[in-house]
């Protein structure tokens, strides 16, 4: 069963803004998906609609089975959206702000009071329930924003950056959190500028640029597609005399860090063979970039050159 | 319980809950002013004008003030608390859920209706400490005053759903619902006008609202009361239908 289908959706603003020229995309019940793209590429966008908090200019879209347009609050009903600005009222209580939420789904107040205390918990937000969420950190809004996307247990979670500003420490929390919400049967949707973030958390991946999908594809896969890697070595020693490595482009960076270009056919070993032949001893090695970082720029520059 | 209610419910708590802990905001302001009203417009110079219509000038103004107070209260009290949902963004909250549009709407009204009538009631009991009352058609003066608060309720609904700023919420008010308050038969009887003026004035609903309101108060009236009870009863329907549509398309709400 798809979570999500959506069909040749169009969003052109008011002011006369193409934001989206026709996508479609499908999303696997359980699947971790990212949706990648520059900004202003049309994620938000997309995830505006989905949730209902931008209306599509033409297009379908269906939650679980359900027509966005025809049973818009059975869809609403399975969907759980962590947007990328904060929007609770800053002067309501935590405690009160998930009640609150859950009140506008239904839930009676009983499942509320459990579900709100169980999540509050899990996000390690309990202690601070009775403040006001001015007063929470910029990090803690962030996990109040998930606690309240999940107080009505969604089968689709779809979260637009939810790690932006966070430190390194509560972002590697919240990737753990989310990878056992998935691992529990929730399809999860995400929107990331952090690639590193992506490309640990999710099967698949879809590309978005200038309002089209550029990329559809299975994680690994795409990755596989990587034709040439930059590779980042720490040699043990200053190099002195010029290098020999006609078959690898390189560069030297300082005296002892050297950046490789690898194509996908050619091995480390092999360069290792020729760098050993010159008596040049590697400490430490690094990729240039994330891969998929690398994969999503050349995507983009392919099609900025297209267009 | 079924889910509608129980999220009309949270909305209708919700408000309840804003406008009593700010009463010194919400409950109070109204308070003191009615009072001056009382003091100033019906003991000092009340006493010197005659009766109209077989009451004290005190007796006469206590319907239009409490009507005021309703009208102006159930309007503010929409118009404030959501706008102040859709500029701090918490509106989306609502927006997201799986609640139809029409409970948003019947749970701002009713909350801005109780407001509304809370702020009536306040006034009328403040003004036993000046006059006494009596209520010639009790059924007449609840039926006008839940209709009208809803009515206004509404009002300041589609206000806070057009409004982009804050100073959009308080244009109507000052330059519309005042002005027309004031020469809506409040502080004076129609009957004391040239009949040029008497004509243009039953042009303006409040009139025809305020003075329904008053022949249930007082049993008498400047306008015809099936008029005033139909015009009352029509806007609300048009109000009510025309914000519903609004929240549907997401107008002001959604890009």
């Amino acid at each position: 069963m798809y979570a999500l289908v959506v069909e040749d959706l169009k969003k052109i603003y008011a002011n006369g803004l193409v934001a989206l020229k026709g996508i479609n995309l499908k999303v696997v019940e359980g699947d971790f998906f990212a949706l990648l793209g520059q900004n202003g590429a049309g994620k938000s966008t997309t995830i505006g609609i989905l949730c209902s908090l931008v209306n599509k200019t033409s297009g379908r879209v269906h939650v679980f089975n359900y027509d966005l347009d025809d049973d818009l609050e059975a869809a609403k009903s399975c969907i759980g959206v962590v947007p990328q600005e904060f929007n609770f009222n800053p002067f309501e209580k935590i405690f009160q702000i998930m009640i609150n939420q859950a009140g506008y789904y239904g839930i009676p107040r009983k499942v509320a009071l459990k579900r709100a205390e169980y999540y509050l918990k899990k996000l390690g937000l309990w202690e601070k329930r009775n403040q006001p969420a001015l007063r929470l950190s910029g990090g803690m809004k962030r996990r109040l924003m998930i606690a309240r996307a999940l107080i009505n247990e969604p089968k689709l979670l779809i979260l637009d950056e939810p790690t932006a500003g966070v430190d390194i420490e509560l972002r590697h929390n919240l990737w753990e959190f989310l990878t056992e919400l998935n691992q529990q049967g929730t399809t999860i949707i995400l929107t990331t500028h952090y690639l590193e973030e992506a490309e640990q958390l999710c099967k698949n991946v879809a590309i978005i640029d200038h309002g089209e999908i550029i990329e559809n594809a299975n994680m690994k896969s795409l990755i596989n597609r990587l034709h040439i890697q930059t590779l980042i070595l720490d040699l043990n020693e200053p190099l002195d005399a010029a290098l020999e490595l006609p078959q690898y482009p390189y560069r030297l960076l300082d005296k002892t860090t050297l950046e490789v270009e690898l194509r996908k056919t050619q091995s480390l070993n092999s360069l290792f063979d020729e760098l050993s032949k010159q008596h040049i001893y590697i400490s430490g090695m690094r990729n240039k970039t994330n891969r998929l970082e690398e994969l999503f720029v050349r995507l983009i520059t392919e099609n900025k050159e297209k267009s | 319980m079924n889910k509608n209610f129980i999220a009309l419910q949270t909305i209708l708590v919700k408000e309840i809950t804003r406008f009593t802990r700010i009463w010194s905001q919400t409950l109070l302001p109204p308070a003191i002013t009615m009072t001056l009203y009382f003091i100033i417009f019906g003991k000092l110079i009340g006493s010197q004008i005659k009766d109209i219509n077989g009451y004290t000038y005190m007796q006469y103004i206590v319907p239009g003030l409490t009507m005021m107070s309703i009208m102006t209260s159930a309007y503010a009290n929409t118009s404030s608390s959501f706008f102040g949902a859709k500029f701090s963004k918490s509106i989306e909250e609502m927006l997201v859920s799986s609640m139809p549009s029409y409970v948003i709407l019947i749970g701002y009204m009713i909350g801005g209706a109780l407001r509304g009538i809370l702020v009536g009631f306040i006034v009328i009991l403040i003004s036993l400490f000046f006059t006494h009352l009596h209520f010639a058609h009790f059924g007449i003066v609840i039926s006008m005053a839940v209709l009208s608060s809803m009515l206004f309720s509404l009002g300041g609904l589609t206000n806070a759903i057009f409004a982009k700023k804050f100073d959009d919420i308080s244009f109507i008010p000052t330059f519309i619902l005042t002005p027309l308050t004031y020469l809506g038969g409040v502080f004076y009887s129609i009957s004391q006008l040239p009949p040029f003026w008497q004509k243009i004035s039953i042009f303006n609903p409040i009139l025809n609202i305020v003075d329904t309101f008053k022949y249930g108060m007082l049993g008498t009236t400047d306008v015809s009361i099936y008029f005033g009870f139909s015009l009352t009863c029509a806007l609300f329907m048009v109000m009510f239908f025309w914000c519903l549509i609004l929240l549907r398309r997401g107008t002001g709400l959604r890009s």
